[in-house]
């Protein structure tokens, strides 16, 4: 396979992927593995056992200088410095008027260093973005993206399996917590972070090395049920899990609070922040509409884009949807006028040009057994 | 390999002539491209189907898409095991994951459909 400089971004474990039969797509610029033996049986591995993701599409942006926690406080709705060294917390990156440029997870490297993980789709807005807003602190901004390859493996069994595998104890390292180390030998940052609802660990390694640790963590993980899981049941994994994919449940449009993130944006610490002002209004008038779970009551599979109607009437849009291979029924979600966001509520998808009925529920809707 | 003694349609739909009836599903490779078929929404007994027009639609985890009639008639019977065992569609294409029985209207247009070969040289160009 070749790739011309102007095509998508070839993943650095991309051979591997075709090695193990996947099917590849081009997501957001990247050549990415949607599924491999199958999406069900993906998902269903990565909630009794294990699954491996190869993650190296998402970006990696270093912010580093003696003002980068001021910095980064200014630019995002989190509040960096108040994160211990060694550990991480979600946040957003929004604009003036609050909509939202990218959700993230920023960790917490050393006491004057940063690492903000974007999605793949907006790193280049986050890494102008942030570019932008660093300007006049004593902090630099090093977009890694290209020079991080990034593994997780996620699911029961994923401390089983990577423990042995890295020279640090994983089990002391936190949820939402990261540590130096090394995987199968190679030098890495290993972070108890994920997407699936499940506890696990995310692997930063060089890109010209991640494929040892791809290596490693796949012939390791067999034995435990481990299996290599694509985007298709990533995307399942983390609806079942309550948790937003931007460019459905968030995006410029979408301020943090009809979303459900409002406990993301800290405005009780002082200073200013871009788009502060605009979400203190928002947080003081609140909203015209919120983002629900929804689980249909009627048959069905409610998808992005179907309209949502309450008496026939419409009332909002699916964000997303399918058929949750967990709870084995239809589950979405969507926004919804705030009137009817309270769980209990029956509304209607229309599906297909007939309504079909849904009710409100409470996200997420899978959690793992405690 | 696809079954020899079937016809089939474009849409990748398959049809087995049992009389004046032709049982409808999709067929092996239409399932594999899909992947894991979730649900399927078939018409009700007793309603006519024009060919080429849509009967109903399959969804996998992440597609929706539409079923077409590969022949004219009225529907006899429909699988409702897919109901609740829609991977059917995915584990027995040609077998147990059947989706409808058709009076055939104009048996004229069997002859439109095709062949095996032909059916296997058209997936074959992908």
């Amino acid at each position: 396979m070749t790739h011309t400089p102007a095509g998508p971004q070839p993943s650095p474990l991309l051979d591997r992927h075709e090695e193990l039969g996947a099917k590849i797509v081009d997501f957001a610029g990247w050549l990415m593995p949607i599924q491999y033996a199958g999406i069900l049986e993906e998902h269903r591995a990565t909630r009794s056992a294990a699954g491996l993701f190869d993650l190296s599409h998402m970006g990696e942006l270093l912010v580093e200088g003696a003002e980068a926690g001021p910095a980064l406080a200014a630019a995002l709705v989190t509040d960096p410095p108040s994160l211990a060294v060694g550990r991480a917390h979600y946040s957003m990156i929004c604009a003036e008027d609050g909509g939202i440029i990218d959700d993230l997870i920023v960790y917490r490297l050393g006491e004057t260093r940063f690492m903000v993980v974007a999605n793949a789709s907006n790193a280049r807005a986050v890494s102008d973005a942030l570019a932008q807003r660093l300007d006049g602190f004593r902090a630099v901004l090093d977009d890694q993206s290209l020079a991080t390859g990034l593994v997780a493996v996620q699911g029961p069994r994923s401390l089983d399996i990577l423990g042995p595998l890295a020279d640090v104890d994983i089990d002391a390292i936190h949820y939402y917590g990261i540590a130096e180390g090394a995987v199968a030998g190679v030098p890495a940052m290993i972070a108890r972070t994920g997407y699936t609802g499940e506890d696990g660990f995310e692997v930063f390694a060089d890109v010209a090395r991640v494929h040892e640790v791809w290596d490693a963590l796949l012939e390791a993980g067999r034995p435990h049920g481990l299996v290599p899981v694509g985007l298709g049941a990533r995307d399942t994994l983390r609806l079942e899990a309550g948790m937003p994919l931007y460019g459905n449940e968030l995006d410029r449009s979408t301020n943090p609070y009809e979303a459900g993130l409002g406990r993301v944006v800290k405005l009780g610490r002082a200073g200013p922040f871009t788009g502060r002002q605009a979400l203190e209004k928002v947080a003081r008038d609140g909203t015209s509409r919120r983002l629900v779970g929804l689980a249909l009551r009627g048959r069905g599979i409610a998808r992005h884009g179907y309209p949502v109607l309450a008496d026939g009437a419409p009332t909002g849009v699916v964000t997303s949807g399918t058929m949750s291979p967990t709870l084995g029924a239809a589950i979405a979600m969507a926004y919804v006028a705030t009137a009817q966001s309270e769980p209990g509520t029956m509304l209607e998808v229309e599906i297909r040009g007939a309504p079909v009925a849904a009710e409100v529920v409470p996200l997420p809707f899978y959690k793992r057994p405690a | 390999m696809v079954p020899g003694d079937l016809r089939y349609t474009k849409e990748h739909e398959w049809v087995r002539v049992d009389g004046d009836e032709a049982v409808v599903g999709i067929t092996e490779f239409a399932a594999h491209q899909l992947g894991d078929v979730v649900f399927v929404e078939l018409p009700a007994v007793g309603r006519s189907l024009s060919q080429h027009a849509t009967f109903g639609v399959v969804e996998s985890v992440k597609a929706v898409s539409d079923l077409f009639a590969p022949v004219t008639g009225e529907v006899v019977a429909v699988n409702d095991a897919l109901g609740g065992q829609p991977e059917l569609v995915n584990s027995d294409p040609y077998g147990e994951g059947w989706m409808l029985r058709v009076r055939i209207s104009d048996a004229g247009q069997l002859e439109g459909l095709l062949d095996a070969a032909a059916y296997e040289q058209l997936t074959a160009e992908g």
